[in-house]
């Protein structure tokens, strides 16, 4: 729902990051207020990915120009754990497994975290426990997945639903959610999706990256983003994605022809 | 470098030293202290010159006051489980004076222990290593119990190591199909050495459940054998947790004398500071068709060292066997040292034998996960070091669970 007077809640100013020496992103601007649903499109390797996790904080990742703001916060100058309690939610790509952990345990430790930051109190196991229940719902996901390891062992669906499972109980103000319909089955799609849309509200937004048109079916997005060589190459309308489905992605490679060449970067 | 050139004559002295210092020979046990005192005199060091001992240097023990510790009683010890006898081992006192045991459990009587004392050390081929000897030459008491046949049972053995020697000394007979769950936990409060020499004979279909914590001190040393001799049909599980120790070494000496037996051998070795860790574990098929599921870790911090040598044994008789050992170490330090090592000899052709070992680190994916769902640098990290231990936690049986806390393993690493 795009309202120009909601407050934005996220901005993106030519933002620049390189992953060893290699510079990935090449000035990405973008702007989210609350209650927005972003899409973000584009081809593999061009930079999708790379974006949600400078935005999580992830180590591998280097700043090298641009700034980033959430609610008008410094957000590049936190520490992943706190933009994540602050409200900033990555739903990953590739979840990962972590064995020996249990999930009820993590998932309990990481609602706290949320809380304690809120100004809330802490849940005990069992205030917990109840809590979780409730939220499973919103993925229709089998409470037997608490007593395992973290994603360990998940198939590629139940890992997303995991990852929404996460989304649900952190309420996050910002929730960029990378790839979360790959590798999922229709009727999977089609619960994450209805999870995340039960999740969004007028208060808070999404930043969905995506492949395919099939999740934007069933999420419709108020902005459409398409990315290419580490930056945003256009933004439209949900309009914008059926193009991409129908036209694929040729004419970017043209488009980024016309362009002015990106100066070569020297490490 | 030095110091491990001078350390086996250091050693040396003080053996010899030690030897003088010890009470007259008396008791059930005066033979094998007789025997142990002479073996002891004539041994030479472990050092790294041996193989055995390439990288584990007994210098530590150099600095000990060799004389019998007093120990504590009820110093600090973890709660038991209710219901379930618990035997205190002090060295000096005979554990079970006074003490009622429940049906199905009887100590051996002095023939008994005569024909049995030191035969599964034989079978096991570790009767003259010199941390058993030492044993021999100083125990004063000896744990000796039978498990009747079919019965089934719980048990607790406590030890606290004050300055000084304490030798521990258990035999156990589990007739054919006898159960028996043994928890044993072994602390140190002072500077010393707890010595310790388990020998336990398997009946046909027994069962043996032995899960041993040992938290230590720097300036504590640790020398255990566990020799198991197993039948046919009977099923072994050995999980041993220690930390905190300025030196540990486990010898698991395991035979399965005729194969078609099980066992289960899980280790956890956690060494810090200038700590060092080993295990050097032993088993032999004598017989087809037998099963071992090894599970070895270690987490090495600080300049810890920490070592494993896994020996298998699978002679032309041993058809069958199907042996599978791990060996894992997570590496929190870059000044920490690991060696490890599995030996296998397998001579049968018809065998699955497989055999693995891990190094790694803490995983920057999995604590980025972590920390990005609010969760702190380092809770993530601690929960990633748990995670890691509870593989072989998990497997503690009884009340050991409970005296493992993860956060005593891992005070500082
Ligand atoms: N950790 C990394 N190390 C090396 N190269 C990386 C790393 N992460 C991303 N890249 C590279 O950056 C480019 C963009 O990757 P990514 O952000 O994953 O794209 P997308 O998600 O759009 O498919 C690719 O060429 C990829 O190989
Ligand atoms: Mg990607």
């Amino acid at each position: 729902m795009i309202r120009p007077d909601a407050p934005v809640l996220l901005e993106i100013k030519d933002l620049h990051a390189r992953v060893e020496d290699k510079a990935i992103l090449k000035g990405v601007n973008l702007t989210v207020r609350a209650g927005e649903i972003h899409a973000v499109m584009g081809r593999n390797g061009s930079g999708k990915s790379t974006l949600s996790k400078v935005l999580a904080g992830h180590p591998a990742y280097t700043v090298t120009a641009g700034a980033v703001s959430y609610r008008g916060q410094d957000l590049l100058a936190l520490d992943p754990e706190l933009r994540a309690r602050i409200g900033v939610f990555l739903g990953f790509q590739y979840p990962v497994e972590i064995p020996g952990v249990s999930n009820l345990e993590f998932l309990r430790v990481a609602t706290n975290a949320r809380r304690a930051e809120q100004g809330g109190e802490e849940l005990d196991t069992f205030a917990f426990e109840d809590l979780v229940r409730e939220r499973l719902n919103v993925v229709q996901m089998d409470p037997a997945f608490l007593d395992r390891s973290v994603n360990e062992g998940f198939s590629g669906g139940e890992k997303k639903r995991n990852e929404i499972l996460q989304m649900a109980l952190l309420e996050p103000l910002v929730a960029i959610l990378d790839e979360t319909d790959s590798g999922l089955d229709i009727d999977a799609l089609r619960i994450v999706a209805g999870g995340v849309n039960q999740l969004a509200n007028a208060d808070n937004a999404t930043v969905l990256i995506t492949h395919y048109q099939r999740l934007l079916d069933a999420i419709t997005p108020d902005y459409v983003h398409v990315m290419a060589a580490g930056r945003i190459l256009r933004t439209g309308g949900k309009e914008l994605a059926l193009e991409l489905e129908e036209r694929g992605y040729d004419w970017v490679d043209q488009e980024l022809a016309a362009q002015a060449p990106v100066p070569l970067e020297v490490a | 470098m030095a110091a491990s050139l001078t350390a086996p004559m250091a050693l040396a002295d003080w053996t010899q030293q030690w030897l003088k210092g010890l009470p007259v020979v008396d008791g059930r046990l005066a033979a094998v202290q007789q025997r142990g005192r002479e073996a002891l005199a004539e041994l030479p060091v472990p050092s790294s010159r041996q193989e055995d001992w390439r990288f584990t240097d007994l210098g530590l023990l150099a600095g000990l006051d060799g004389t019998l510790a007093s120990s504590p009683r009820d110093a600090g010890l973890p709660p038991g489980a209710p219901g379930v006898l618990r035997l205190v081992l002090d060295g000096r006192s005979d554990p079970l004076e006074g003490v009622a045991l429940p049906a199905g459990l009887a100590p051996l009587s002095d023939s008994e222990l005569s024909q049995a004392l030191g035969h599964t050390l034989a079978a096991t081929a570790c009767e003259h290593h010199w941390p058993v000897e030492l044993n021999h030459a100083a125990a004063q008491q000896v744990l000796a119990l039978r498990v009747a046949s079919r019965s089934s049972l719980s048990l607790e053995l406590v030890s606290t190591q004050a300055a000084g020697l304490l030798p521990l000394r258990v035999l156990l007979v589990l007739e054919e199909k006898a159960e028996l769950e043994l928890c044993q936990f072994a602390s140190a409060r002072g500077a010393g050495l707890t010595s310790l020499v388990l020998e336990a004979h398997l009946g046909r279909g027994a069962r043996l459940n032995h899960g041993m914590v040992a938290l230590g001190r720097n300036d504590a040393a640790l020398l255990a054998h566990l020799a198991i001799e197993q039948e046919p049909e009977s099923s072994a599980t050995l999980a041993t947790v220690a930390a905190g120790w300025g030196l540990a070494r486990f010898e698991p000496r395991i035979r399965q004398v005729d194969g078609s037996a099980s066992t289960t051998l899980r280790g956890l070795q956690v060494v810090d500071h200038r700590q060092v860790a080993d295990t050097h574990s032993h088993i032999s098929f004598s017989g087809p068709e037998g099963e071992l599921d090894q599970l070895h870790k270690a987490v090495a911090a600080g300049q810890g060292r920490s070592v494993f040598n896994g020996a298998v044994r699978v002679p032309r008789e041993a058809q069958r066997t199907n042996a599978a050992q791990l060996s894992r170490t997570l590496l929190l330090s870059d000044r920490a040292r690991i060696d490890t090592k599995p030996e296998l000899e397998i001579v049968a052709d018809d065998v699955k034998c497989a055999h693995g070992a891990t190094v790694s680190c803490l995983q920057t994916d999995e604590l980025f996960y972590l920390q990005s769902r609010g969760i702190a640098a380092d809770q993530a990290s601690a929960l990633l070091k748990r995670a890691f231990c509870e593989e072989v936690l998990r497997d503690l049986p009884g009340a050991a669970r409970q005296w493992c806390r993860f956060e005593h393993l891992l005070a500082s690493a």
